[in-house]
């Protein structure tokens, strides 16, 4: 277990510094890096490479931004497998689902509860 | 700035030019340790709230990535409401917003910005103005990724 939180601190901190030294190194914005890493989560999930990521490092895989671009890929082939081609429009948000609903959900309470500083 | 460089001598001037070529470069070593720590700090958190998960509500290793997702994005509308995700995004730069606890913090900061223009036009027109482009390229590319895969296995046998 203690070795579980071990490997997700290591992992989890190089995705960031890969993500720190596109910031500074490539210079882009972090709109433009945080794309870029979840295309690349996508792109490893398709090779199937991710996912032995995930056993190895837990939440250090899952975590990571990356990780939206892989179940986004995951939950579309998952689909795919059982419906065929329109399986990959159906199943897109089907393993990502609570990472949007969440974000919207609490946005929208976080509107409510706080206030604009500055 | 300007009007401090006009009222300092030759010299002055001359030490703020090299003090400022020096500041320029960005400390790229530090940054990136500084983002390695504390993106590894969120992931242990996540890492004991995926265990939370497992132990109490019977999740297994591969589906608590969901509700460990949600709960930090949970955790970001709190750190973010009460301002202290700003702070530690001026210190750990890109350890801040590449976990998903960043993905969180670009909503919900969006959305208590744009809360003074109504709650339909405001928070509802640019909760995604940040956040938009991750999810718009992490579909598309997910469609593409899936869609080539799909077709290989129906075609190729693969």
């Amino acid at each position: 277990m203690f070795a579980m939180f071990f490997w997700a601190f290591i992992v989890g901190g190089l995705i960031c510094v890969i993500g720190q030294l596109l910031f500074d190194v490539a210079k882009l914005t972090p709109g433009h890096t945080l794309s870029l890493l979840v295309v690349v989560g996508a792109v490893l999930d398709g090779f199937g490479l991710y996912e032995p990521l995930m056993d190895f490092a837990g939440a250090g895989a899952t975590i990571p931004i990356t990780s939206f671009g892989n179940s986004l890929v995951h939950g579309a082939l998952q689909d795919a497998n059982k419906h065929g081609i329109i399986g990959v429009l159906t199943g897109m948000f089907q393993v990502t689902s609570s990472g949007i609903s969440a974000a919207i959900v609490f946005g929208f309470l976080g509107a409510l509860l706080f206030k604009p500083k500055g | 700035m300007a009007s401090k460089q006009k009222k300092m001598t030759p010299q002055q001037q001359n030490y703020q030019q090299l003090q400022q070529k020096h500041e320029l470069k960005r400390p790229v070593l530090k940054n990136c340790l500084k983002a390695f720590i504390v993106g590894g700090l969120f992931c242990v958190v996540g890492q004991a709230v995926s265990y939370f998960y497992i132990y109490f509500f019977n999740f297994t290793e591969q589906s608590v990535g969901n509700p460990t997702v949600a709960t930090m994005v949970f955790f970001s509308m709190l750190l973010t409401g009460f301002g202290v995700y700003d702070r530690i995004g001026q210190f750990a730069g890109a350890g801040s917003a590449v976990p998903v606890t960043g993905f969180g913090n670009a909503v919900i900061s969006a959305c208590i910005e744009h809360r003074t223009e109504g709650f339909v036009l405001g928070v509802g027109g640019n909760m995604f103005k940040l956040a938009g482009s991750v999810i718009l390229f992490g579909v598309f590319s997910a469609f593409v990724v899936a869609l080539i895969k799909t077709i290989l296995k129906i075609w190729g046998g693969l």
